[in-house]
């Protein structure tokens, strides 16, 4: 056993990585772990953190090892946001915090899970920091592509980029760490493009298979502007209503624990002096809402991007495995019904949609935009 | 005006009169400054020379009002006002409510109240005691806006037929001092009674444009008109987003009712529309094809990502959206 089991299908990665934690000339003070999303450069970041922390290069069963996977290593800070963005004043902490020497192990290590996550402004901060760090801080900035990060924090860290695992490693660790039925976890690993976290739920929640079929069946029932414009209401709702599920019975809990902390348990009306505090809360809350709402329309998106990608290689006798395969109906009818340049224009129309959703347009007037052009009117290149 | 003030049992800030204790009380900040004006000016007439003091209530501090109040080596006659009683210290309250025993002949004490509870002691005690209190209530109603210019041109000696008055409170009844100053303004400019034309000609096309009135304009194809009002409502403060998502919501409504054209067994319920609602959208369709309602929503989008950080010029890219709904639907 390692650290380095969960790092499904990276091997390049995990050689330069290891490297680094054996021979100190292989060892830089700041990395930038760029991957697709679910190709597990969190996961990956962890074990490397590890691995540095661990007496024996990564063992994966000593004290080490274990607090720094479970999240309570003293000498190692995971910033991940559940927010949009990091906020500056996070990272002005993050960057005093970086000054201070290890107090029990080896390094002193910060991680930021979504270094994507950050305005340039915040990640000025980090600049410096970056640039001249302590002799034993190391930083581990992981970001969707190197493009996401600003040039000059690019430009001080060490590139590790993580390909996309193949279906059958991502299905083999569903069946070996979850116990899933392989048939189930082979379909999941390939509609979930090889997204482990994203497999894994597709895989054990029947309700998730659901959504993602009912998403994909979209684009072939819509037939003019009208339905369209119903359709997009309707992916809006479903995505509303995935997020709702995925906070609400967090949010609640959440505000119990802070009225009993607060001693104000079971009261019905709060003192004034403690209703900002409740009302802190609830503007987290609704920004996690915002967050996760637009995670979920972002992987629907995905989802249909998926199924175009199909529709194309039907259309184009590319002869290569479908990725839905269980929806290999739709992909046919839709195959037939258009042409080329249609799937193209289509796709172009969801990647237009997921840059503006990312823009903060309006999601539902986003979404209209996109399956607007998914009517078998539009026949130009937009 | 006169009427309703007079019910309450209190003056109308007209008849603000010149004694030594005034209390002006209510939220109409631009009543409250007339009526403190009103007492300044008598003042002068009265006594010529006068000497004017302003006092923060909430930044008093304690034994100001003697040293302000006391009379002096000259005699000089003296106006005190005190501002924001309702948000005032407890030192002034003491001061104040122990001032009302001895207060000086040549000495014009005012004390003004925006309303709310602080202070009430020294108001009740204010009006037990018998001394002026000027009402100057809020005037936030279309009728009470109303009133207040018809009461304003009636002490100017002047008129406006209902149609005038209608307009003027349209035109610039946003805010009050606005509407005084355009009722100032006409009275200073016209001669007869004040009629609709006459607003129109010096306020014409000042609508409080709203973005849904523009949304209005620009899905009926009047690619004017929605312009000017969107110029208007921008220069009067109407933030970019808000438009976009009027107009985004109006061409939603109409899909919708498009929509609904096709099959039967929907109704504007299931769709959360009101039925105006779908009327009207039933008769704007008649502008529109599926083809230019698809172009509108797409170039509405490209305008909501535009107004939040993807162009340079959030007010051109409004107005670019707008101008391309509205010749969308006059394009045929």
């Amino acid at each position: 056993m390692s650290v380095w089991d969960d790092v499904v299908g990276q091997e390049a990665a995990v050689r330069t990585f290891r490297e680094a934690v054996a021979d100190p000339r292989a060892m830089t003070h700041a990395w930038l772990v760029t991957g697709p999303p679910g190709s597990g450069r969190s996961t990956a970041a962890r074990a490397f953190a590890a691995a540095l922390q661990c007496p024996d290069d990564g063992c994966g069963h000593c004290h080490e090892c274990t607090t720094v996977l479970g999240g309570t290593h003293p000498d190692v800070t995971l910033v991940a946001t559940e927010r949009l963005t990091i906020g500056i004043e996070e990272t002005r902490g993050l960057v005093a915090l970086a000054q201070r020497a290890p107090s029990q192990g080896r390094w002193r290590v910060v991680v930021v899970e979504d270094a994507d996550r950050m305005a340039e402004r915040t990640s000025n901060v980090l600049l410096k920091a970056i640039e001249e760090p302590p002799e034993r801080t190391v930083w581990l900035l992981c970001a969707p592509s190197p493009q996401d990060v600003v040039v000059t924090i690019r430009s001080r860290a060490r590139l590790v980029g993580l390909r996309v695992p193949p279906p059958e490693a991502v299905a083999e660790l569903l069946v070996t760490r979850d116990g899933v039925d392989p048939e189930i976890a082979h379909v999941a690993a390939r509609a979930a493009q090889s997204h482990v976290g994203v497999a894994r739920r597709l895989a054990r929640d029947p309700e998730a298979r659901e959504r993602r079929s009912k998403v994909l069946s979209i684009p072939a029932s819509i037939r003019g502007v009208g339905d369209a414009v119903l359709a997009a209401g309707e992916l809006v709702e479903i995505a509303q209503a995935d997020a709702k599920a995925a906070t609400a019975d967090r949010d609640a809990a959440e505000r119990a624990e802070l009225l009993r902390s607060l001693g104000a348990e079971g009261e019905t009306r709060l003192p004034p002096a403690l209703r900002a505090q409740l009302t802190q809360l609830e503007k987290d809350q609704k920004r996690r809402a915002t967050r996760v709402q637009r995670d979920v329309l972002d992987r629907a998106m995905v989802d249909l991007l998926s199924l175009f990608r199909d529709v194309l290689m039907v259309q184009l006798g590319a002869g290569l495995e479908l990725m839905n395969v269980e929806h290999r109906e739709v992909v046919t009818e839709l195959a037939q019904s258009s042409t080329p340049e249609q799937t193209l224009h289509r796709m172009d129309a969801i990647g237009v949609a997921r840059t503006r959703l990312a823009g903060n347009v309006a999601p539902l007037l986003a979404v209209e935009a996109m399956t607007l052009a998914f009517r078998p009117q539009v026949r130009q290149l937009g | 005006m006169a009427a309703r003030t007079s019910s309450r049992a209190g003056i109308a800030w007209h008849a603000t009169p010149l004694a030594p204790l005034v209390l002006v009380s209510g939220p109409e900040d631009l009543l409250a400054e007339r009526a403190v004006g009103l007492v300044i000016e008598q003042a002068r007439a009265t006594h010529g020379e006068v000497e004017i003091s302003d006092v923060d209530a909430a930044a008093y501090e304690s034994g100001m009002l003697d040293v302000l109040a006391s009379p002096s080596l000259f005699g000089e006659p003296r106006v005190v006002v005190v501002r924001r009683v309702e948000a005032c210290n407890d030192a002034f309250l003491t001061d104040a409510l122990e001032h009302l025993d001895h207060l000086a002949d040549d000495v014009h004490l005012v004390l003004q109240h925006g309303g709310g509870v602080r202070g009430k002691k020294l108001l009740d005690a204010v009006k037990s005691a018998g001394h002026p209190v000027v009402v100057c209530e809020a005037i936030k109603k279309d009728s009470d806006k109303t009133a207040f210019v018809s009461d304003e041109l009636r002490r100017a000696g002047r008129r406006a037929d209902a149609g005038g008055v209608r307009a003027l409170v349209e035109a610039v009844g946003s805010d009050l001092r606005e509407l005084a100053s355009a009722v100032a303004q006409l009275v200073a400019d016209t001669k007869g009674t004040i009629g609709a034309q006459v607003v129109e000609q010096y306020y014409g096309g000042r609508i409080e444009a709203t973005g849904f009135r523009v949304a209005d304009a620009a899905v009926a194809g009047k690619v004017a008109e929605s312009v000017a009002l969107l110029r208007h409502a921008m220069s009067t403060g109407v933030d970019p987003v808000p438009l976009v998502a009027a107009l985004a919501a109006k061409l939603r409504t109409l899909a919708k009712v498009a929509a609904m054209r096709g099959r039967s067994g929907m109704s504007a319920g299931d769709l959360g529309l009101a039925p105006w609602q779908v009327d009207r959208a039933r008769k704007e369709l008649g502008r529109w094809t599926p083809e230019t309602l698809a172009a509108a929503i797409d170039a509405v989008a490209q305008a909501d990502a535009e107004v939040k950080g993807a162009s340079r010029d959030p007010r051109f890219a409004v107005e670019r959206a707008v101008l391309r709904v509205a010749t969308a639907a006059a394009s045929d």
